[in-house]
């Protein structure tokens, strides 16, 4: 019997090497671009028939459109309606990830930690290169808080520096360690249906819940990751 | 002691903070009733602020089974 860890191992399925690099497509990299194969497909049939009184599909579409345009007015206010690309971008990429991962025999690409490394950096480099382009050196400033004693900065500097930039480890790690245990958790629920035989029948109606579960945990894990960038966005634009 | 059966206890080590992480949410979602409870008209607003709040919290838990799975299966 496998490891429930083996799901997450990255098959090679064509190899290719340019020099010493290894560009292989894997099972990561397809189920990347089926997601993103998804998210063409879920906005363009969604917006196909643009009434102004939209049927269900089109409803699906325009609430996504609006969860994050109003997470965006919320909490950057109106300075931050030229991110709405990127965060909604962000939003659909891991939302579709984590649920593509719960399709029997596939493969959850954000339970990859270089993967959701790689876009806390990229939110953590733009946010920071934004808070730099508006705020020039007094960015600096934010390490330091308006109210707080000068005698206090020996301590509160490093601190401060010290949260900041943990915010892209803490990012990554949530949603890969909630896709891992999430996985990982269903896959040894299963083992017991396996274990026990026949009597497998009554593990059922808690795999099934613990699958609903973990569907909602993909839609909180995308939901936060946006909240979370959407926040850091406007201490870079705001909060000075 | 054999590394075997001293992966398997730190394994269990590594998961007593989920008491706090338990706590922590309960506190938050008896917070957030308590709330809704008092502005009924507020609730959109504080769920989400409240789901927030758990969602940060959930990611305190996996940082603990993070590490225990890093010492069973390194």
């Amino acid at each position: 019997m496998d490891s429930p860890l083996e799901q997450f191992r990255v098959k090679v399925l064509i190899p290719l090497h340019v020099g010493t690099v290894d560009l292989s497509f894997t099972n990561s990299s397809l189920f990347m671009m089926l997601s993103a194969l998804a998210i063409f497909l879920f906005l363009g049939v969604g917006l196909r028939k643009k009434s102004l009184v939209p049927g269900r599909f089109q409803s699906l579409v325009e609430i996504s459109y609006e969860l994050i345009l109003g997470m965006i007015r919320d909490n950057v206010g109106d300075a931050g309606k030229q991110f709405f690309p990127f965060i909604f971008s962000i939003f659909l990429f891991v939302l579709f990830g984590n649920l593509l991962g719960m399709i029997p025999y596939a493969f959850t690409f954000t339970s990859q930690i270089i993967l959701t490394f790689g876009l806390a950096c990229l939110v953590f480099v733009a946010v920071t290169i934004v808070g730099f382009l508006k705020h020039g050196v007094r960015f600096f400033k934010f390490f330091l808080p308006s109210g707080a004693p000068l005698f206090m900065a020996p301590i509160l500097i490093p601190i401060e520096l010290i949260s900041y930039l943990s915010r892209p480890l803490s990012l990554s790690i949530r949603l890969f360690a909630n896709m891992m245990a999430g996985h990982t958790m269903l896959k040894v629920f299963a083992l017991f249906t396996v274990l026990l035989g026949a009597y497998g029948i009554s593990t059922v109606l808690l795999n099934t819940i613990l699958i609903g579960f973990e569907v909602l945990v993909a839609f909180l894990q995308a939901y936060v990751f946006s909240v979370l960038s959407c926040l850091y966005l406007s201490d870079a634009i705001n909060m000075h | 002691m054999d590394m075997e059966a001293a992966r398997m206890i730190g394994a269990g080590l590594a998961v007593f903070p989920l008491l706090g992480v338990g706590l922590g949410i309960g506190s938050i979602f008896s917070n957030l009733i308590q709330s809704v409870a008092r502005n009924p008209e507020a609730r959109k607003e504080l769920f989400s602020i409240g789901i927030l709040g758990f969602a940060l919290t959930e990611a305190v838990a996996l940082f603990a089974l993070l590490i225990a799975f890093l010492i069973l299966f390194k």
